[in-house]
C-alpha cells in the first residue's frame, strides 16, 4: 500500500520532525513515570536513583539491541533466556579455572557462546527455513538441557570474571559503567543500521526478502550474521548481569524474554520487521525498567504487577496505532 | 495412492512418527500396553491436544497466540472455585469457565482486529494480564474439583481411556464444520489470502474474531481438563502450554503463515510431543540428560518438517514475501 504525502502539511520544527513520533511517546511516558514516582517517593528525582535506573536499563537495553536486530529482519529470537544463563555458566566456570591464562579468556569465550548459539539459530532459520519462533524455541530447550546436564541442576559454582563485575557495578566519573557499555553498543548499532550496507540489508530483509534476493544480496548470510550478532549481544548482557548478581544461577535469563520483546515493540519497531529506530528501543528499555522499578517500590503483588504491565504495553501499542493512522 | 500420500503428507508424516514413538514407548514401559499406561498417556496427551487446538484456530487465521497458557491457567483457577457442589452448580461452573475462556479469546481477537496490534504482541500483553488475574485469584495452588466428575473423565470405559474418546469426539466436532461450514472455510480463506478473502465478500473481521474466540474456548477446555487431572487450581500451570502448543501445531503440519493444516494434525503434533517426553522418562537415560534429549528430539522433528526446502524448484521459493 502506498500513501500519498500531502504537500501542504503544516511545517514542523526541523529537529522535532526528525524524531519519530513513537520515540517521543515513549520518552514522554518515561518522564511521566519518573514524575508519578516522585509524587509518591520524593527520592525518585535524585540523580543517584535515576543513574541507578540507567544502570538497570543498560542490562535490558544491551539484550534488547540484539532482539531488535532480529525483529527488524522479521524473525524473532526466543532462545534469549538460556543464552543468558548459558553464557553466565560458561563465563563463571572458565573464570574459575586454576590456570590464570584460561581464566582470562572468560569474557571472550562467554561472548563466543552467544555467537555459536546465534549461528545455530541463524542456520536453522536461513538454511532450513524453519520458522524462527519454533526453531529458537527448540534451541532454547536444548540449551536448558545442556545446562541442566552440565550443572546437575544445582547452582553452578565458579568465579565471576572481575571485568564483568567492574563493568556492571563500577562507575566512571559518577556514571555507571554498565550505562557506558550500553551507550557504546547503542552508538555502534545506530552507525551500523544507518551508515553500513549491512544495516540497509537488515531493514530491506524485513520488508521483502525476495526483493533483496533478486537484488543480488546474500540473504542467508545476512540472516545468519544478524542472529550471531544478536546472540553475542545477549551474551554481553548476560556477562553484565553475572557481574551485577555476582553469580550465575539456573533460570537467571527467564525473566528477560518478555520485557526484551516488550521494550523493542513499545519503542515502535514493527514486529513484522523492516521498520523501527534504535532510539525507540533504548527509550523502551528505560520505560520498562522505570515501570518495573516503580511497581516494585509500590510493593505491588506480583499478580497486580503483571496485570499493569500487560495493560500498559497494550495501551502503548494502541496509541502507536492511532498515531500512525493519523499520519 | 501417490496422490493420496502427497495430499496428506502433512498429517501422515507426524502420524507415522506418533505410531513409531508410541510403539517404542509401550514396548519399553515396564507395564507395557496396559489400560493403566494408556490412560495416563491419553490424559496427558489430551491436555496438550486441546491446547494445540486452541493454538490451531489462531494460527489458522495467520495469528499466533502467546496467551494460550495464561488462558489455561486462568480457567483452571476459576474451575477450582466453581466445579464443586451440586450437579447444577457444577454445570453452571463449566459454562462459566468456558465463557471466561471465550471472553479471553474475544479480547485477543478484538485487540488484533480493531486495535490493529500484531497478534504476537497483543497476546503477549493480554497473556500477562490473564495470568496476573489467575495469580490474584489463587496466589498459591489450591481449591478442589468434584472428584466424581474427575474420575468419570480420567479413567477408562471398557479399557479405552475416557479422555481419548472425548478427544476423538471433540476432533470430529471441530474438523467437520471446519471443512463443511461457511465459517470454517472462511477461516481457511482468511488465513491463506486475507485481501482475496475480503474481495470475495467474506467478513474478514468477524471471521478472525470467531477464530480467536474459538481459540479461547479451547484454552478453557484445556483449563477444565487440567482441573480434572490435577483436582486443584494452579496459576503457574500456564507457560509450558503456550510454547508446546506452538511446537505441536508446527509438528502437526499447520503452517505458521496461516491457512494450512487441520485440527487433527495439531492434536497429533501434541501427542508426538507428549509421547517423546514419556518415552524419554522411561528410556533409562540419566535423569539429568533427559531435558537435553527432549529438546534435541523436538528440534529434530521440527527440522524434518523443514525437509521440503530441498525439493524447491526455484531458489526464490526459499524466501517468504
Amino acid at each position: 500500500m502506498t500513501r500519498i504525502e500531502t504537500k501542504d502539511r503544516p511545517r514542523r520544527h526541523p529537529i522535532l520532525s526528525r524524531i519519530d513520533g513513537s520515540v517521543a511517546l515513549v520518552a514522554v511516558g518515561c518522564v511521566l513515570l519518573v514524575l508519578g514516582g516522585a509524587l509518591i517517593y520524593p527520592s525518585f528525582l535524585t540523580a543517584n536513583y535515576l543513574l541507578q535506573q540507567l544502570q538497570m536499563a543498560a542490562f535490558l537495553g544491551v539484550i534488547a539491541t540484539g532482539a531488535m536486530l532480529v525483529i527488524l529482519l522479521g524473525e524473532i529470537d526466543l532462545s534469549v533466556p538460556w543464552t543468558i544463563t548459558g553464557t553466565a555458566i560458561v563465563a563463571t566456570q572458565i573464570a574459575g579455572h586454576p590456570d590464570p591464562f584460561v581464566a582470562s579468556l572468560a569474557i571472550p569465550l562467554g561472548l563466543a557462546t552467544g555467537a555459536v548459539i546465534g549461528l545455530v539459530n541463524g542456520l536453522g532459520v536461513a538454511l532450513f527455513r524453519i520458522p524462527a519462533m519454533v526453531w529458537t524455541l527448540a534451541v532454547n530447550a536444548m540449551l536448558l538441557g545442556v545446562a541442566v546436564f552440565y550443572t546437575g541442576g544445582f547452582k553452578p559454582q565458579g568465579v565471576v570474571p572481575p571485568l564483568a563485575s567492574t563493568a556492571a557495578l563500577g562507575r566512571t566519573l559518577g556514571i555507571p559503567n554498565a550505562f557506558l557499555v550500553w551507550l557504546a553498543i547503542g552508538l555502534l548499532t545506530i552507525w551500523m543500521l544507518k551508515r553500513t550496507v549491512f544495516g540497509s540489508y537488515i531493514y530491506a530483509m524485513g520488508n521483502s526478502q525476495r526483493a533483496l534476493f533478486m537484488a543480488g544480496a546474500r540473504v542467508r548470510r545476512v540472516t545468519v550474521a544478524t542472529f550471531m550478532i544478536a546472540g553475542m549481544l545477549s551474551s554481553l548482557g548476560a556477562l553484565l548481569l553475572t557481574g551485577y548478581a555476582n553469580q550465575a544461577y539456573q533460570g537467571m535469563g527467564d525473566p528477560y524474554l518478555m520485557p526484551v520483546i516488550a521494550a523493542v515493540v513499545i519503542g515502535g519497531t514493527s514486529i513484522l520487521g523492516g521498520s523501527g529506530s534504535y532510539l525507540g528501543t533504548a527509550a523502551g528499555a528505560i520505560f520498562i525498567t522505570l515501570l518495573s522499578s516503580i511497581l516494585s517500590v509500590l510493593q505491588m503483588q506480583d499478580a497486580v504487577r503483571q496485570i499493569i504491565f500487560g495493560l500498559i504495553i497494550a495501551g502503548m501499542l494502541l496509541v502507536h496505532r492511532f498515531q500512525r493512522k493519523g499520519q | 495412492v501417490n496422490a493420496f500420500l502427497n495430499r496428506h503428507a502433512r498429517v501422515l508424516i507426524p502420524t507415522v512418527a506418533l505410531v513409531v514413538l508410541l510403539g517404542t514407548f509401550l514396548s519399553i514401559h515396564p507395564r507395557g500396553a496396559s489400560t493403566y499406561v494408556l490412560t495416563i498417556w491419553a490424559n496427558q496427551g489430551t491436555l496438550l491436544g486441546l491446547a494445540a487446538i486452541a493454538q490451531f484456530f489462531v494460527v489458522l487465521v495467520r495469528g499466533v497466540d502467546l496467551s494460550v497458557g495464561s488462558v489455561v491457567a486462568l480457567t483452571n483457577v476459576v474451575a477450582s472455585y466453581l466445579l464443586i457442589g451440586s450437579t447444577g452448580e457444577i454445570a453452571f461452573g463449566i459454562i462459566a469457565v468456558l465463557a471466561i475462556g471465550m471472553l479471553c479469546g474475544f479480547i485477543n481477537g478484538a485487540a488484533v482486529v480493531y486495535g490493529r496490534i500484531q497478534p504476537i504482541v497483543a497476546t503477549l500483553a493480554s497473556g500477562s494480564v490473564f495470568s496476573g488475574i489467575a495469580l490474584l485469584l489463587r496466589p498459591t495452588p489450591g481449591g478442589s474439583v468434584d472428584e466424581a466428575l474427575s474420575d468419570a473423565l480420567t479413567y477408562d470405559i471398557g479399557g479405552v481411556p475416557t479422555s481419548a474418546i472425548l478427544l476423538v469426539i471433540v476432533l470430529f466436532l471441530v474438523a467437520l464444520p471446519l471443512r463443511k461450514s461457511r465459517l470454517g472455510l472462511s477461516m481457511y480463506a482468511v488465513g491463506s489470502a486475507e485481501p482475496a478473502a475480503y474481495m470475495t465478500g467474506i467478513r474478514v473481521n468477524a471471521v478472525k474474531l470467531s477464530a480467536y474466540t474459538a481459540g479461547g474456548f479451547f484454552g478453557a477446555m484445556t483449563g477444565l481438563a487440567v482441573s480434572m487431572v490435577t483436582l486443584t487450581g494452579d496459576a503457574a500451570v500456564g507457560p509450558s502450554y503456550t510454547l508446546n502448543s506452538i511446537a505441536a501445531v508446527v509438528l502437526g503440519g499447520v503452517a505458521l503463515s496461516g491457512g494450512v493444516g487441520g485440527p487433527l494434525g495439531a492434536v497429533i503434533g501434541a501427542l508426538v510431543l507428549k509421547t517423546v517426553s514419556s518415552l524419554i522418562f522411561f528410556s533409562g537415560l540419566p535423569p539429568l540428560a533427559q531435558p537435553f534429549f527432549e529438546g534435541a528430539i523436538l528440534a529434530a522433528a521440527i527440522g524434518l518438517g523443514a525437509m521440503s526446502v530441498f525439493r524447491v524448484s526455484s531458489k526464490l521459493d526459499l524466501f517468504g514475501r
